[in-house]
């Protein structure tokens, strides 16, 4: 009888023996990521369920990642099959307003120089060791897009969907600490004192109904393999814009991306576990991906200067910055950058027309990528 | 392939196709926005529901 009792006590204590020092890093890990979402509010709604499911999946005998753990589950049914990301999408689709991209399409080449970090990226990323699909996956945390991030990583790296997740969605929350000085030291005084005018010119109401499906057709056309990211945004923004499903628009802005955005969470959480997390190539993806969020922001302050000297000093080179996906927050960078030189100038609508050209630019960097790897043979 | 060749395609093909095809997209806004002129006493048009 005591011989039973006593091992019955000892399989409570199993848990602390299996412990290993690499889970008691991750936990801790996964515990700064809820500070950093608790406590200083960097994307919470994100750092809050990916730092719990790094703590639980890292806590040991729960099986929860195993064959038919309840980890394991929500990653296998909305993370592997891409379905997560592709209805997250659907949701910032119907919380994005194009209209002030509508006002001066030329802004939207903003939102494609904001995406070249991507590929210079993936560059640096091959010229590190990584293997080629493996690179694309890297190079892709240069959208500063996470659901675009997880898309293309759980296609063709699983491996580091985790490392890369983190690094997308920490890097898009640090935006405001990461671009000022690369936008300060790539424009003079005199540039970033250039006051925008504000747009005269407003849009009719079918120019914003068509254009999400004008906008799908043409994009899917070029890059059929980015029809689902692409698709789902554009969809969402017809519900928003076609004014007669509200009932529907109500979903895709609340219910939908907050059912998603925890279960995606935690599912992404739950990939941090200790013995595929602490590894060297952990710590190179999280570099090349601030390296990739720096190259984005300057090529984007470069083209912003390019069109500042084509329209002789009508577009201010600060908003370039602002052609990343990382919406609204690189926009709101613009703004309060331009106000520091100065006091009058309201750079916000321009820079929310390049973030939102930021937004169809990653989805189309992304599909572009997606259709060059199948017509390589590697998609 | 090997990742030079790899490199260079997905980087040049990949930036220039990414430049090219919202180049083309500007285009289409602009035929849009003439196509359907904001007319005379319409508001901006955003098409927000009541749900």
């Amino acid at each position: 009888m005591s011989e039973l009792l006593l091992n019955s006590f000892s399989f409570l204590l199993s848990g602390f023996v299996a412990l290993t020092w690499q889970q008691v890093v991750m936990m801790a890990v996964g515990c700064l990521l809820l500070w950093l979402g608790i406590a200083k509010g960097y994307e919470p709604l994100l750092l809050l369920p990916i730092g719990f499911g790094a703590v639980l999946v890292n806590l040991p005998l729960t099986g929860l990642m195993e064959q038919e753990g309840l980890l394991r589950f929500f990653y296998d049914w909305g993370v592997l099959t891409e379905v997560f990301p592709c209805l997250i999408f659907v949701g910032i689709g119907a919380m994005t307003d194009f209209g002030p991209l509508l006002q001066r399409p030329s802004i939207l080449l903003l939102g494609a120089a904001g995406q070249f970090g991507i590929f210079l990226t993936l560059a640096l990323a091959l010229a590190l060791g990584f293997t080629q699909l493996e690179a694309v996956a890297v190079g892709v945390i240069g959208a500063c897009d996470g659901p675009t991030a997880i898309y293309v990583t759980s296609k063709y790296a699983p491996q580091l969907l985790g490392p890369v997740s983190v690094a997308a969605y920490s890097y898009m929350s640090l935006v405001p600490l990461l671009q000022p000085p690369v936008m300060r030291a790539l424009t003079t005084k005199r540039e970033r004192e250039i006051a925008m005018r504000g747009s005269k010119e407003s849009v009719s109401r079918p120019v914003r109904v068509v254009f999400p499906v004008l906008v799908t057709i043409i994009t899917c056309l070029i890059a059929p393999k980015g029809a689902p990211l692409m698709g789902m945004i554009m969809l969402g923004n017809l519900m928003r814009e076609s004014g007669v499903v509200g009932r529907l628009l109500g979903a895709a802005e609340n219910e939908i991306p907050n059912v998603i955005t925890l279960l995606l969470g935690i599912s992404i959480g739950a990939t941090m576990q200790a013995e595929q997390f602490l590894r060297w190539a952990t710590l190179l993806v999280l570099m090349l991906g601030l390296v990739a969020i720096v190259l984005d922001t300057a090529a984007g302050v470069l083209f912003g200067k390019l069109m500042c000297l084509l329209t002789k000093g009508a577009v201010n080179p600060l908003i370039g910055a602002a052609g990343i996906s990382a919406y609204p927050m690189a926009a709101r960078v613009a703004q309060t950058e331009g106000r520091k030189y100065n006091k009058r100038n309201y750079l916000l609508m321009h820079a929310m027309g390049a973030n939102t050209g930021g937004q169809i630019g990653s989805v189309m960097a992304a599909g572009i990528m997606l259709s060059i790897l199948q017509g390589l043979g590697l998609g | 392939m090997d990742n030079l060749s790899f490199g260079l395609a997905m980087t040049l093909v990949g930036m220039g196709g990414t430049l090219l095809s919202l180049w083309v997209l500007t285009l289409f806004m602009r035929a849009l926005k003439k196509l359907f002129p904001l007319k005379a006493g319409e508001g901006t048009g955003e098409g927000r529901a009541n749900p």
